[in-house]
């Protein structure tokens, strides 16, 4: 979708959210607003796009009571906003659009978090991502090391970016909004999203992206949309495994699975921001295992967060079941780095060319 | 010698004083904090039970000054009938003397240790002897005194006695000097509030070294001072009956009918008949084991409850809810006075109220004011049964939130009258465990938590309605107003959503530019005159349509409209003003109407 049609799309569904409230109390109800309810029993697996959507759960809004009604109004309030910001061709941050609810009167928010769920709210009515209403995140993305080769569509002008001869050796800064960067052309076979920051640097100080051809994604803890965004354009442009590596804890395996799957809170926008064909490379509790990693003990949190896994449906497969229950039994976990204790390049010389050939990536 | 001669020696008599000496604690002197509240305790009580005696209003006067390093001169004045000089160095310097000890009826102060403990106290930490000022009436010139108590004889010392130039007609003054710290101020203002919370009749000012403070009364209604009574048969020792008895001249089944309460003949000629004796026999000469006999049939057979109204003396409810409402302030008090009831021959009674929202905190227990015959605890409240009967009752099916004690802004008041108060110990900080009066203060207690369940369910329902009510008339066309202007539509009317939600009278008021708009929507079938009255700092003298009356009150200007409002018909006035203040709607139920200030 070009940036025009996506303008015009959200433009028309914000009208149309508009208009189905005029009309409501033209006809004397009260206004209403029906939303999926936005919680883990309800999201179900879309067999077509591959990745996990909200249910037929809906939760109706009414504004019969004042809590309700002021939520409207709040939505009213923002849904002018992104109008005039549309018609002006202009666009804020989420934390800018908090800032200038101060002048909202009744409408204004309370905190940060309400306005942020107030638009994810938006894109699900909507059905348009928040780009289209010319809003974005305030963090940015994380970076990207490898053989390809992008344009970016910047402020100052069109650029060409090779990811391995044009950047830094922090690699290049992934843009808010991915929808202006048009993939050129790459030499990868892989592409491999690590969790932290330690072995993403480790994997290009020991040159494993040239040795493997490999794309390396810093993710930064649990990633932004438009981290999810760029793995899964790379995914469905170049047709590419994409291969998740984190930390061996519940946390963890809930980055892979929102970079896999998609996550609860923006399950609405699953199809655009999840990578279906993402794989999980480790940690494994069975290399903690296998490899007899330094390892500390689970907390009770852990294991609750284990045990929430397992009824999660994102992670509903033998191999997950296997997994977490081996790790409840072992009642242990690793980091991503605990492979440094046999040596620093025991992780690209040894452990990822077993798995990858293992998992007949290689 | 034999070692019985050797012990022999070194046995003899402990006179009470000497004996308090060495156990402070039981008086409430065991630390020099406690000393100070356990001192202004016993001299007011004794304030209060003189001026219910001589039926006067109470006028306190208690001052805490500090005189030197630990030195603190406390002074207790009252207006009450005074004391005859004759008697103020046994009142003052002799423990266990006093008037009320030997009569059965409801009085603050019992056993008459309190105030002349403190004098031994104070004698004991400063040295310094009390001085006591009294007069009894305006033909009597007033008479002044320091005291000391002989401590091995337990009799009063008098240091010196003159007659004394006092300002006041009758009354008495108390100057007692001791060995103290003020670290107990919080806890004796709170005992001062209490004391004047259950005591609305009376008046306290208080001068802490430079600060003051007043605590007024509620009621001008003095106090029928409680009326003494005979002892019950279910209420007497066995001491108390040979006394009784070695003192009469009278034959048994006489003694029995007008010595004791609620016997009578029958019943008299019943007691003789079963404890074996005839009832021509004096009593002056039966022996231990036919008194022995006496006492159990007493005990035996049944008596009618002693009478209670004359010699207790609750506060009622009226009062305690105006007596609590003065000092705290409160969204609901409830009171209940129990029906008199007796436990061991003694009459009790059990008055306890509740109090709700308002400045209480919202958060931890609730507040517990626990007295006994209008004193109040203030020590040992895990002891005493009034907190266990607070405990036991399920406040959770009250909807109160509940560890042991409810919880939330809630204030709980229990106040057991008795001509006996059953305290754990001397110091009387504790009711004990007696099951006839906890069985009353739980059936208080519960019958209040029903009163405060209807009132809280109320209040949310409201909440509730009150909360609709704001969605649709304030909010709603907020919506209306944003939605109109982004589909670029005319503005869309809401009065048919209000009308059609609300079915009642809704009155609205709003200030746009300097404009205040009343208005009001009337969607229910009422035809009347409708009054509408509006408080607030506008004069409203441009207002169309004019008020038909206007009154000013310091600043604030009362318009009233009269209106008669067809049913699905609106009236509107509009004036010149900043808005804020009162709406009120007259002439139509409660339940029919609403208002609604949209600038809120």
């Amino acid at each position: 979708m070009s940036k025009e049609e996506l303008e015009k799309k959200s433009m028309a569904s914000l009208i149309r959210i508009a208009t189905s409230w005029y009309d409501q109390m033209k006809a004397g109800e009260v206004p209403s607003i029906s939303l999926p309810t936005r919680t883990k029993y309800n999201i179900e697996f879309d067999d077509t796009s591959e990745v996990w959507k909200y249910g037929d759960r809906e939760s109706m809004r009414t504004a019969a009571s004042a809590k309700s009604a002021t939520h409207l109004l709040k939505m009213a309030y923002v849904i002018g906003f992104v109008k005039q910001q549309l018609l002006e061709n202009r666009s804020s941050t989420l934390r800018e659009m908090y800032y200038i609810s101060e002048g909202w009167k009744r409408a204004k928010f309370g905190a940060q978090e309400e306005s942020n769920f107030l638009i994810e709210d938006l894109e699900i009515i909507s059905e348009v991502p928040r780009e289209g209403f010319h809003l974005h995140p305030e963090e940015n993305g994380a970076s990207i090391y490898g053989p390809m080769k992008i344009r970016e569509e910047t402020r100052r002008g069109m650029r060409a970016i090779h990811c391995q001869d044009d950047v830094g050796q922090a690699g290049y800064t992934i843009p808010n909004n991915v929808e202006n960067i048009e993939f050129v052309d790459h030499d990868a076979k892989f592409v491999i999203a690590l969790e932290t920051g330690g072995m993403y640097d480790r994997l290009i100080e020991n040159g494993f992206d040239e040795e493997y051809n490999a794309i390396l994604v810093h993710l930064k803890g649990q990633p932004a949309r438009s981290t999810r965004r760029m793995l899964n354009k790379i995914s469905s442009t170049w047709n590419l495994p994409v291969l998740v590596f984190t930390d061996g804890d519940p946390w963890s395996y809930r980055i892979f699975a929102s970079v896999a799957y998609g996550a609860i809170k923006s399950a609405h926008m699953s199809e655009m921001l999840a990578t279906p064909k993402a794989q999980f490379l480790g940690l494994q509790p069975s290399d903690i295992r296998d490899y007899n990693l330094p390892s500390d003990k689970l907390t009770e949190k852990d294991v609750e967060a284990l045990n929430a896994e397992l009824t999660d449906p994102r992670f509903s497969t033998e191999y997950w079941k296997k997994q977490i229950n081996l790790q409840i039994e072992l009642g242990l976990k690793s980091e991503q780095q605990a492979f440094a204790a046999r040596g620093l390049d025991f992780v690209t010389k040894k452990y990822l060319p077993a798995r990858l050939t293992d998992m007949g990536v290689i | 010698m034999v070692l019985a001669d050797e012990l022999a020696k070194q046995q003899r008599s402990i006179s009470v004083a000497e004996f308090f000496e060495k156990n402070k604690h039981l008086l409430g002197f065991d630390s020099p904090t406690r000393g100070v509240i356990t001192t202004i305790k016993e001299a007011v009580d004794n304030a209060l039970d003189a001026c219910e005696e001589a039926q006067v209003l109470p006028d306190i006067f208690i001052s805490i000054k500090k005189i030197s390093n630990e030195i603190f001169r406390i002074i207790v004045e009252d207006n009450g009938p005074g004391i005859v000089p004759a008697q103020v160095p046994f009142v003052f310097g002799k423990l266990l003397y006093g008037s009320r000890f030997h009569q059965i009826r409801q009085s603050r102060g019992q056993q008459g240790i309190g105030i002349s403990a403190a004098v031994l106290y104070a004698q004991l930490t400063s040295g310094i002897p009390t001085i006591v000022i009294s007069r009894t009436g305006p033909k009597e010139s007033a008479y002044k005194c320091e005291i000391q108590i002989k401590i091995e004889t337990n009799e009063p010392d008098i240091v010196s006695e003159q007659p004394f130039e006092w300002d006041r007609i009758h009354g008495t003054r108390v100057q007692i000097e001791f060995k103290s710290t003020m670290s107990a101020k919080k806890k004796l203002l709170e005992y001062l509030k209490y004391t004047s919370i259950v005591n609305p009749h009376a008046r306290f000012r208080v001068e802490l070294d430079d600060e003051a403070f007043t605590f007024d009364r509620v009621s001008h209604e003095i106090i029928t001072c409680p009326v003494a009574i005979q002892p019950h048969p279910h209420g007497i020792e066995f001491g108390q009956l040979k006394r009784m008895a070695e003192a009469s001249n009278a034959k048994l089944s006489d003694f029995l009918v007008e010595s004791f309460s609620r016997v009578g003949k029958k019943i008299a000629l019943d007691i003789c008949e079963r404890a074996g004796l005839t009832s021509t026999v004096k009593v002056k000469g039966l022996t231990a084991v036919q008194l022995k006999a006496l006492l159990g049939a007493m005990q035996a057979v049944t008596v009618p409850a002693p009478p209670t109204t004359q010699c207790l003396s609750p506060i009622g409810e009226e009062l305690i809810r105006r007596g609590l409402d003065k000092e705290f302030h409160m969204d609901f008090v409830a009171a209940r006075t129990r029906p008199s009831s007796v436990f061991s021959g003694h009459p009790f009674m059990v008055e306890a109220a509740i109090g709700y929202g308002g400045k209480l905190p919202v958060e931890g227990n609730a507040i517990v004011l626990r007295f006994a015959n209008r004193v109040p605890l203030m020590y040992q409240q895990g002891a005493c049964a009034i907190t266990s009967c607070i405990s036991n009752v399920n406040w959770k099916s009250y909807n109160i939130s509940q560890q042991a004690l409810p919880m939330g802004p809630i204030l709980i008041l229990v106040h057991v009258a008795s001509t006996n108060v059953p305290f754990t110990s001397e110091s009387k900080d504790a009711i004990a465990s007696i099951p006839e009066i906890e069985k009353e203060i739980v059936l208080a207690l519960q019958d209040l938590g029903r009163d405060l369940k209807l009132f809280v369910s109320r209040r949310d329902k409201n909440k509730v309605a009150e909360d609709r009510a704001r969605a649709v008339c304030a909010i709603i066309p907020e919506i209306a107003a944003k939605v109109s202007e982004i589909v670029e539509k005319p503005l869309v009317d809401t009065s048919p959503i209000e009308g059609k939600l609300m079915r009642k009278l809704i009155a609205k008021k709003w200030t746009r530019d300097g404009k205040v708009t009343i208005e009001l929507s009337n969607y229910t079938t009422h035809e009347g005159e409708i009054a509408i009255y509006d408080i607030s700092y506008d004069n409203a003298t441009d207002a169309f349509p004019k008020a038909d009356f206007v009154s000013e009150l310091d600043g604030q200007f009362t318009k009233v409209w009269k209106a008669i409002i067809p049913p699905q018909t609106a009236w509107q006035v509009s004036y010149t003003g900043k808005g804020g203040g009162l709406l009120e709607i007259r002439g139509i139920d409660d339940n029919k109407k609403m208002v609604v200030d949209l600038d809120v």
